[in-house]
């Protein structure tokens, strides 16, 4: 009995041998079953393109690359020009990475070079909750806190002292381009510290030592850390571009609102994303809503760029220094 | 003065200046930090009372209420997101690690690459075409799948690396015993690596509890108390969202409070995620 | 372990909210400018009736897009829906749109300029300027002539309007279309136009907040949300050359001409009426809801209410700062509620 079942099972076994030309049925299985949910991953963000390129066909059939080069947002006439949405989400997101990637760099540092261990986990900790808080709180901060300071502080210090350049000009609301620009340069700033952070760690410790041994200062030996680690954190600060593309909440409640190309930063201003937020529940017509799903799309296909970019320079610099 | 000293001189003092500014960096950024933990805490604390997690919204113009309603929401949405994130992200990452050498593997590694760096409003849309438009109605459960699929990157990476750190020697020795490489893989190495996944997985579920922008045209919003999955809900972030924006200071109180209790759910959720993390290196 | 337990609690509620049949709801979404009468209502209804009615105040664009979509058992608007939408929702919702007037309002051109309290004057000649960005400080010749008596600060004007599409901004670019015809030429109406100047507000809430925390803003928003939020509002110059403030007698007094001929859909406007006491920027709004409806409860719940609306629901409109309708509209409108149908029959 007991042989039987086991030749018949052997049996079996050669048979699902010749038919899979695999050694194990239950492996077979697992194997494809763990790749069934590997697939429908794949077919997830294929298929997130696809529905938003159904979704915005009549939009790119009647305006085609238009949509991104007109400045006409009118959804009365029915015409839709993405510019100075384009407009307000590249400038709000490079003027943040240009507030924030430096000091990030600088905590980067902190943390992997100067920090004493005792105190790099705790400062590394507070930094990360920084990426915790909720961006809809960002955003109740930003209209309660942020906004009434720089209207009432900033604006009218700026345009007094700095008045004669076009930046500074205009009346100040408070909501608008400014305010925009610094709360995303807080919520990029634990993203690209916490990543450079680590790329800076990753350099080989020979490396200072090295620079150490032949007289280097901390800041010598710091400079060879940041050559070798340039490229994952040019990385890091991509990374936290695409954060800044697509972040949403926090920008629509400070932004303003306005699809407007204005050099002040006084002015309000109006991101793809905030456009969406703002709009998609109340697009009355299709023609509408396949514009506001077009946007979703360039959104997409910029962060899957951003994102991308991003992703190889971490990797070639962590295959180059041959972490791991 | 001799000028090699000179020159030592001056690059012990650009030195000192240049850690000195990453020193003043750090402290800066904490500055932000401590000012939304300030100010949520301090506005916030004064309308946190028991009734705000049993009682519902009042209409406009009375005081009082709570938001009983949104915070089942919030667990309601997140479950669904879970019930969606977790078995794609872990069986994905599984998949990965022990089957994804080759090209079809790298394409779905790039893929949960892209996907996390997908802006939720993004997530928002598309949910909303596939799901809200065919069912014909604002649900919690088209918010939950977007909150879902925001899940899956977190997770499977996690659960990818997580596995890849569980040592060979431990498969090895369950592959020499004659079982059979899913049964290894089950019963060895994802138990092994159950607890780091698990870190994963809450840190997916706590982000997911402050998305608002993907649930503003899924979930929409509920006054009232629900817990059905084919209805709208109610959620602390977009409560946050339209309570911020409203021009009655009762409101904006309650946002602040709204946002207490949100940080203090997700909190909860990494506290638990930080003692996991921990337990899991004591026992190594 | 801890974490599975909190995993298991959350499968746990979804299964149990699955299971579990809670009373009658219905869904509605569409305009913020009546949301505070909505709300009052369904609070009251549910207390009487146990029936839940869902609003959530998306806009008005909203609310005619969810009802053409059917994504929502009812909408709401203060823009009419125009021929081409009857005609979508008509095709993809295989019934007519009913619009039932539920109660008036007025959209008041709310201000705050430290300095200046009450009583601002303001026409609609002067109102389009300021919104095409022509006239831009508050001590504008234009703006002195209407208030020889008032000490304008040479302060710049901050406009505000809604970023998103509404029924209040119908309302008001209606009356600028009407009375100006730059704007008609370079704007027009609708519930969402490309403004030429300002600063946008998400909701009747989003544009009063922004008024509220700026010197020097003007906006525009519901009669309710700037009495309120006690933000003071202009008093408008009307067709017969008064300057009227809005209040539910001057609102009324714009519908009277109205209602005298009103169409037999009822999508009327009522901007710029005729009539010496009436306030110029007052509007009716409606509720959205399809002729035929497949569900059959949910027919008879929505019947009910409407009719409540007309009758006990109307006695709460004056304390929330809306016109209650003229006894000749609620008529046509009872009429209107008896032709909706559940799958073709008619609802006791």
């Amino acid at each position: 009995m007991q042989a039987n079942t086991k030749q018949t099972e052997h049996k079996r076994n050669i048979f699902l041998k010749k038919i899979f030309g695999s050694q194990n049925f239950g492996d077979l299985i697992f194997e494809r079953l763990t790749l069934l949910f590997a697939v429908f991953v794949f077919l997830l963000v294929i298929l997130m393109g696809y529905e938003m390129y159904i979704g915005s066909k009549i939009s790119i059939e009647k305006f085609g690359w238009s949509f991104l080069t007109n400045s006409v947002w009118d959804p009365v006439q029915e015409i839709y020009g993405a510019l100075p949405i384009i407009y307000g989400t590249v400038v709000s997101s490079f003027l943040a990475l240009i507030l924030s990637v430096p000091l990030s760099i600088g905590i980067a540092i902190f943390l992997s070079e100067l920090s004493p261990g005792w105190l790099e986990k705790p400062l590394s900790f507070l930094v990360e909750l920084l990426a915790g808080i909720p961006s809809v709180v960002y955003g109740l901060w930003g209209i309660f806190v942020l906004v009434p300071w720089i209207r009432n502080d900033v604006e009218p210090f700026l345009s007094e002292r700095l008045g004669f350049l076009p930046f500074f000009r205009g009346a100040p609301y408070g909501f608008g381009m400014l305010a925009a620009v610094l709360i995303l340069s807080i919520m990029v700033l634990p993203i690209v510290a916490s990543i450079s952070r680590d790329i800076l760690k990753s350099v080989p410790q020979s490396q200072r030592e090295a620079a150490l041994a032949l007289g280097a200062t901390r800041w010598q030996s710091t400079k060879i850390v940041l050559k070798d680690a340039r490229s994952g954190i040019f990385g890091a600060t991509m990374l936290g571009l695409g954060r800044a593309v697509g972040e949403t909440m926090a920008v629509t409640m400070v932004i303003g609102n306005r699809a407007l190309i204005s050099p002040s930063l006084f002015d309000p201003a109006y991101t793809m994303a905030s456009v969406i937020a703002n709009e998609f529940s109340e697009a009355t017509s299709d023609m509408y809503l396949s514009a506001l799903i077009q946007l979703a799309l360039v959104l997409f296909v910029i962060t899957i760029f951003i994102n991308a970019f991003a992703k190889l320079l971490v990797w070639s610099m962590e295959r180059k220094l041959g972490t791991r | 003065m001799n000028p090699s000293k000179f020159f030592h001189i001056k690059r012990k003092v650009t030195s000192v200046i240049m850690m000195s500014l990453s020193l003043v960096a750090t402290l800066i950024a904490l500055v932000p930090l401590v000012f939304i933990f300030y100010y949520t805490i301090s506005k916030g604390i004064s309308y946190l009372n028991i009734d705000f997690f049993i009682a519902m919204p009042k209409p406009v113009g009375e005081t009082g209420g709570g938001m009983a309603n949104a915070i089942a929401g919030t667990l309601l949405l997140i479950g669904i997101g879970g019930v969606i994130g977790i078995p794609v992200g872990v069986m994905t990452g599984t998949y990965l690690s022990e089957f994804g050498n080759n090209k079809f593997g790298s394409v779905v590694r790039f893929l949960t690459d892209v996907l996390s760096g997908v802006p939720s409003i993004v997530v928002g849309v598309v949910a909303y075409t596939l799901v809200v438009i065919p069912m014909k109605h604002f649900s919690a459960l088209a918010g939950g799948i977007a909150l879902g699929i925001l899940m899956i990157p977190t997770i499977t990476r996690t659960t990818e690396e997580m596995i890849k750190l569980v040592p060979h020697s431990l498969r090895e020795a369950g592959l020499a015993l004659g079982i059979p490489k899913w049964k290894t893989t089950i019963l060895i190495v994802l138990k092994t690596a159950w607890k780091g996944i698990a870190t994963g997985i809450l840190l997916g579920l706590s982000r997911a509890a402050g998305e608002t922008a993907p649930l503003l045209f899924t979930a929409l919003g509920n006054r009232f108390w629900s817990t059905k999955v084919g209805q709208p809900i109610a959620s602390l972030s977009v409560y946050i969202y339209d309570y911020a924006k409203a021009p009655f200071e009762d409101w904006n109180q309650q946002a602040w409070t709204a946002a207490l209790v949100l940080m203090l759910m997700i909190s909860i959720l990494s506290l638990t995620f930080r003692i996991v993390t921990r337990s899991k290196y004591k026992t190594k | 372990m801890k974490f599975q337990k909190i995993i298991s609690a959350l499968f746990l509620t979804v299964a149990f909210s699955m299971l579990t049949h809670a009373q009658l709801q219905l869904n509605g979404a569409g305009a913020t400018f009546p949301y505070v009468i909505y709300s009052k209502w369904f609070d009251e209804y549910k207390k009487e009736t146990g029936v839940q009615f869902n609003y959530q105040s998306i806009g008005s664009g909203g609310g005619i897009k969810q009802v053409i979509e059917g994504t929502v058992d009812f909408g709401a608007s203060d823009g009419p829906m125009t021929d081409q939408q009857l005609a979508d929702a008509q095709k993809k919702q295989g019934t007519t749109i009913l619009h039932i007037p539920t109660v008036m309002g007025a959209d008041v051109v709310c201000y705050n300029v430290s300095g200046i309290s009450k009583g601002l004057n303001l026409d609609g000649e002067t109102l389009s300027n300021i919104f095409l960005g022509k006239i831009i400080k508050w001590n504008d010749g234009r703006i002195k002539k209407l208030n020889p008596k008032i000490n304008l600060p040479n302060k710049s004007i901050v406009v505000a309007h809604r970023s998103d599409g509404s029924g209040t901004t119908f309302i008001f670019t209606d009356y600028l279309t009407k009375v100006s015809k730059e704007w008609e030429t370079k704007v027009g109406k609708g519930t969402s136009v490309n403004w030429p100047v300002g600063l946008g507000g998400k909701g009747n809430e989003g544009v009063a907040g922004l008024v509220k925390q700026m010197d020097g803003a003007i906006g525009y928003v519901e009669l309710a949300y700037a009495v309120q939020n006690k933000i003071h509002y202009a008093a408008m110059k009307n067709k017969s050359g008064n300057f009227v403030e809005a209040e539910f007698a001057s609102v009324s007094a714009a519908a009277e001409g109205a209602s005298k001929n009103m169409p037999e859909d009822l999508r009327v406007s009522i901007t710029d009426a005729d009539g010496k006491d009436a306030y110029p920027i007052s509007g009716f709004t409606w509720l959205l809801v399809y002729q035929n409806m497949k569900n059959e409860a949910k027919a008879n719940a929505l019947v009910k209410f409407l009719k409540w609306s007309m009758k006990k629901g109307q006695t709460y409109a004056s304390g929330l700062y809306y016109a209650p309708l003229p006894k000749a509209v609620v008529k046509m409108c009872e009429k209107k509620i008896d032709l909706i149908t559940a799958n073709g029959k008619k609802i006791k």
